[in-house]
C-alpha cells in the first residue's frame, strides 16, 4: 500500500497555490499526522507557473515522481494539461475553468488550445471541473478562488471537513476568514463533497 | 515541545533562536532568505539583525561578532559564498570563540541560481565542518546544536542546505526560544587575529591539527550513522537520503552521511563489511570520492561509474533507476510518465507595471546595434525583452560591459544593473571603468528594493532589516563620486523623457548613468499606492501589434484586437506606445 497521499497543485505565481498547500499542512498537524510537501520560491514566482506538492502520512522527502500522485488539482486548464502526467491513468484531476494565456502566446505567436479542447484532452481522467470565480464571487471576494477549489477537492482528501475547515480559519488573513470558509463550503458542494 | 507545519527556512531560524543566537547578518540569495526574513520579525528573542551589502560584508561582521564571543549566523546562497571565499578561507586559521554558523544554501537543478555549484566542497578546501542535513527536521535540530558545535572546535560551521530542505515543509519538533544573553567582549590576541605569516604559519598546524577529533566528533553526535543489512549497500548524503529511504529493499545497508569531514575509519569499516556500494548525492562525488579512497575489495558505483547523474536534484525515482541500474532492486518502481506535448511555456515574466520593462523597451528603441550586459535580479527576465545579453554574476554587467567597450568592439554597450546589486559589487566595477576611460552607457534600475529574492531591504530603501529608518544614501553622488560627470535620474514611467534620456546619453562618450528610478510594482501596491488601470478603445484598436512588443503580462489579445486585463497596474507606458491612442485611462479604480 502506498504510504502516503500524494496531491499536487498547480496553477500560475499569484493564484493562491501556498495558501492552499499551508491549509493542508495545518490540517495535518491538527490531526497529529506527518506531512511532506515541496514549494516554488524565488524567480519562477513571477507569473510562472508553480507547483505545490503535498504528502499527507509522508515521512520521507517532498517530491511527488510523476504517475505516482493521488490528487491534481490545478488553478489553470492549461496548467492541469502541463501537469496530467503526475496523475495515474484514470487519476482524479480537481479543475478551474479558467484559461490565462502566456504573455509569450502573443509575443511568439505560439498556438494555445482553448478550453473545449484542453477539456477533451483531459476526459481519460476522473475530471471535476469548477468555475471557481463564480464561486468566490458568491463567497464574498474573487481572491478567495484557492479556497474555493481546495474545498472542491476536498471530497477526494482523506482529511476531515472540519478540520480542513479549521485550517482555513487558522491559515487565511484574519479580516477573511469569513469569507474563506464560505468558499471553502461551497466549492465542498460543487465538488460532490458532502458538506 | 509543539508540532508545527514549517518551511525548512522557518525551522532553521527557529532553532537559531533555541540556541541562544546574538548576531545574523546575510544577504538575500534563493533558496536562503527566508531564514534572515524570519529572524528579522521575529519578536520572541532580541538580537542584533542586519541585512548586509554583500556576502563578504555580511561574512566579515558575523565573524567579528564571533570573535566577541557571541553566537552569530551569516547566510548566503552557494554562489554568495564565492564573494565571501576570501574571508572564509583565513577564518578557518583564526577560528572563533562565540560559535559561528555560516549558512549556504545550494540549489540543485538551479531552480533559481547561475550554476550548481557544491558547498561542500568549499568546506573540503577551507577544512571546515559542514552539516547537510537531510530532512527539515533534522535541518532544524542540526542547526540548534550547530553553534555549540563550533565553539567545542573553534572554527565556524558550514550549514548547506539545499533547496528541497530550505522550500520543503513538514511537521517540526520546536524546542524552546532560549533565554540566555551573552555580552560581546574582544579579547586582544594577535597571534589569533592578526594573520601575518609568523602567525598563520602556526595557525595552518593548528587547523590541521584539529581535523581527526572532530571527524571522530561528527560520527558520535551520530551525524554520520548506518544501518548494516546485508552484503550490499547505499551510502547518501543530504535530502538524497529521503529519496533513498522511500525504495530502499529491507536487505541492502544504509549508511547517511549527514556531516562533513567524513571519519575515515568510520566509512572503511562499513565499506569493508560489502560487496557492492552504492553511493547517491546530488551535486559532486564528494562522499564517493571519500569512498574510492578507502574502499579495496568493495565494488563502488555512483557518477563515476554513470550509475547517479552528475547534474540536476534527484527524485525517487531517480534514485530508483540508480538502485536498478546497481543490481539492486527498489521498493517501488516508478514507469516513465513523460509530459503532455506541445503545452504552451509559461516562464516567469516581469510584472504588469513593473518598471524594468519600459526602461528595456527604451533602451532597445535607442540602441538598436547596442549590446546589454545585465545583471543578477528580477531584470534577468529581460532576456525575453531582448534586453539581456550577457549575466555571469553579481556586479559583473558594468565589468562585462566594460571589458566589451574596451576589447575594441564598436557598437553602443548599455549594461543594466538593479540598485542592490549595484551596491553589493557593482561600485568597483564602476570605478574601474571610469578610472580606465570606458566609453559605455550604465543603467541603474533603481526599484528601492532587493526585489527577487521577496523585497529585503538594502541601503537604498531607506530602512534596515529590522525596519528602522536609516541614513539616506544617493546614487547619483555614489556614481559622481566614482567619477562619472554624466548622470540622469529619470522616472522609467514617463516614456518620452526615457527616450529622450537615453538619446542624451547616446550622444556623449565616457561613462554615462541613467538612473531609472521608480518603486517596484508589488512593494509599491503594498504600500497602498493605487494608479488607475487603462483600458483599449477597440474602435480605434488598429491590430498593429505595437504593444505585443511591450511583453506586459496585463495586454493580452482577442483576435488581432488588444485588450487590458484585471493585472494592469496603471503604469501607462502602453498608452505612451499605441501609435493609434486607442490606450486610455479607463478610471475605474
Amino acid at each position: 500500500m502506498k504510504p502516503s497521499f500524494d496531491i499536487l497543485i498547480v496553477g500560475i505565481g499569484g493564484q493562491g497555490t501556498v495558501l492552499a498547500s499551508n491549509v493542508l499542512g495545518e490540517a495535518c498537524i491538527l490531526e497529529n499526522r506527518t506531512v511532506r510537501s515541496a514549494e516554488t520560491h524565488g524567480m519562477a514566482q513571477r507569473g510562472g507557473s508553480v507547483e505545490s506538492h503535498i504528502r499527507i502520512d509522508g515521512k520521507h522527502g517532498s517530491l511527488i515522481v510523476p504517475g505516482t500522485a493521488d490528487l491534481l488539482v490545478a488553478f489553470d486548464l492549461l496548467e492541469a494539461l502541463r501537469y496530467r502526467h503526475y496523475l495515474p491513468a484514470g487519476g482524479k484531476l480537481v479543475v478551474n475553468r479558467n484559461l490565462v494565456v502566456p504573455t509569450s502566446v502573443y509575443q511568439q505567436g505560439i498556438d494555445v488550445p482553448d478550453e473545449e479542447s484542453i477539456l477533451a484532452a483531459l476526459a481519460d481522467l476522473d475530471v471535476t471541473c469548477i468555475d471557481a470565480a463564480a464561486l468566490a464571487e458568491e463567497a464574498g471576494s474573487i481572491l478567495s478562488q484557492n479556497i474555493v477549489m481546495l474545498g472542491a477537492a476536498s471530497g477526494d482528501i482523506p482529511l476531515r471537513p472540519e478540520t480542513l475547515e479549521e485550517a482555513v480559519r487558522r491559515c487565511v488573513p484574519p479580516k477573511t476568514v469569513e469569507v474563506n470558509a464560505a468558499a471553502f463550503r461551497l466549492g465542498r458542494e460543487k465538488g460532490g463533497g458532502t458538506p | 515541545m509543539a508540532i508545527r507545519y514549517l518551511l525548512g527556512n522557518e525551522g532553521i531560524a527557529h532553532a537559531c533562536l533555541e540556541a541562544n543566537i546574538d548576531f545574523a547578518s546575510g544577504y538575500p540569495g534563493t533558496p536562503s532568505s527566508e531564514v534572515i526574513d524570519i529572524l528579522r520579525v521575529q519578536k520572541e528573542r532580541p538580537f542584533t539583525v542586519e541585512w548586509s551589502t554583500n556576502e563578504k560584508v555580511a561574512f566579515e561582521n558575523a565573524l567579528a561578532a564571533a570573535w566577541c564571543g557571541v553566537r552569530a549566523l551569516c547566510t548566503m546562497k552557494h554562489v554568495g559564498l564565492n564573494v565571501a571565499a576570501d574571508p572564509l578561507m583565513t577564518s578557518a586559521y583564526t577560528g572563533v570563540t562565540g560559535g559561528f554558523v555560516v549558512l549556504s544554501a545550494d540549489d540543485p537543478f538551479a531552480h533559481s541560481s547561475q550554476n550548481e555549484q557544491d558547498t561542500r566542497r568549499y568546506a573540503h578546501f577551507a577544512r571546515l565542518p559542514c552539516l547537510d542535513p537531510a530532512s527539515v527536521q533534522e535541518a532544524h535540530d542540526m542547526m540548534r546544536d550547530a553553534f555549540a558545535l563550533s565553539e567545542e572546535f573553534g572554527l565556524p560551521v558550514i550549514f548547506r542546505p539545499t533547496t528541497r530542505i530550505c522550500h520543503s515543509k513538514s511537521d517540526v519538533d520546536l524546542g524552546e526560544v532560549g533565554t540566555e544573553y551573552r555580552t560581546a567582549a574582544f579579547q586582544r590576541d594577535p597571534k589569533q587575529y592578526v594573520v601575518i605569516p609568523a602567525h598563520t604559519r602556526v595557525l595552518h598546524k593548528v587547523l590541521n591539527e584539529k581535523q581527526p577529533a572532530l571527524k571522530r566528533r561528527l560520527v558520535e553526535l551520530g551525524y554520520n550513522r548506518h544501518i548494516i543489512r546485508g552484503k550490499t549497500a547505499v551510502i547518501t548524503s543530504g535530502v538524497s537520503a529521503a529519496y533513498v529511504q522511500e525504495v530502499l529493499p529491507d536487505d541492502v545497508s544504509l549508511a547517511v552521511v549527514g556531516a562533513y569531514p567524513i571519519d575515515e575509519e568510520w566509512l572503511t569499516d562499513f565499506v569493508d563489511r560489502h560487496e557492492k556500494v552504492l553511493v547517491v548525492e546530488e551535486l559532486d562525488p564528494v562522499v564517493e570520492e571519500a569512498v574510492r579512497q578507502v574502499a579495496t575489495k568493495t565494488e563502488v558505483f555512483g557518477k563515476m561509474t554513470g550509475t547517479v547523474p552528475y547534474e540536476g536534484e534527484f527524485t525517487p525515482a531517480i534514485v530508483a533507476a540508480a538502485l536498478q541500474k546497481a543490481g539492486m532492486t527498489p521498493t517501488a518502481a516508478f514507469p516513465p510518465a513523460a509530459p503532455v506535448p506541445g503545452v504552451p511555456p509559461r516562464p516567469p515574466i516581469l510584472c504588469a507595471g513593473c518598471m524594468h520593462r519600459p526602461t528595456f523597451y527604451a533602451m532597445r528603441k535607442v540602441f538598436r546595434d547596442g549590446i546589454f550586459p545585465s545583471d543578477i535580479g528580477c531584470y534577468t527576465l529581460g532576456l525575453q525583452l531582448g534586453a539581456v545579453d550577457t549575466t555571469i554574476c553579481m556586479g559583473a554587467s558594468i565589468t562585462v560591459g566594460s571589458g566589451i567597450a574596451r576589447s575594441g568592439e564598436e557598437r553602443p554597450v548599455v549594461s543594466t544593473i538593479g540598485d542592490s546589486t549595484f551596491l553589493h559589487t557593482g561600485i568597483p566595477g564602476l570605478l574601474n571603468a571610469v578610472y580606465n576611460g570606458a566609453d559605455m552607457i550604465v543603467v541603474i534600475l533603481d526599484n528601492r528594493i532587493t526585489a527577487m529574492t521577496g523585497h529585503q531591504p538594502n541601503p537604498n530603501t531607506g530602512l534596515t532589516a529590522t525596519g528602522e529608518e536609516s541614513t539616506p544614501i544617493s546614487l547619483d553622488a555614489i556614481c559622481r563620486s566614482c567619477g562619472v560627470s554624466w548622470v540622469e535620474t529619470v522616472d522609467p514611467y514617463d516614456l518620452p523623457v526615457l527616450l529622450d534620456t537615453f538619446r542624451k546619453a547616446k550622444e556623449r562618450r565616457g561613462v554615462r548613468v541613467v538612473i531609472a528610478k521608480q518603486p517596484c510594482v508589488i512593494t509599491a501596491r503594498k504600500s497602498g499606492i493605487k494608479r488607475k488601470a487603462y483600458a483599449v478603445d477597440p474602435e480605434r484598436c488598429t491590430g498593429c501589434g505595437a504593444c505585443r512588443s511591450f511583453g506586459c503580462p496585463a495586454i493580452a489579445f482577442v483576435g488581432k484586437t488588444a485588450t487590458i486585463t484585471e493585472l494592469c497596474a496603471g503604469c501607462g507606458v502602453c498608452a505612451d506606445i499605441c501609435p493609434s491612442g486607442a490606450i486610455i485611462l479607463e478610471g475605474r479604480r
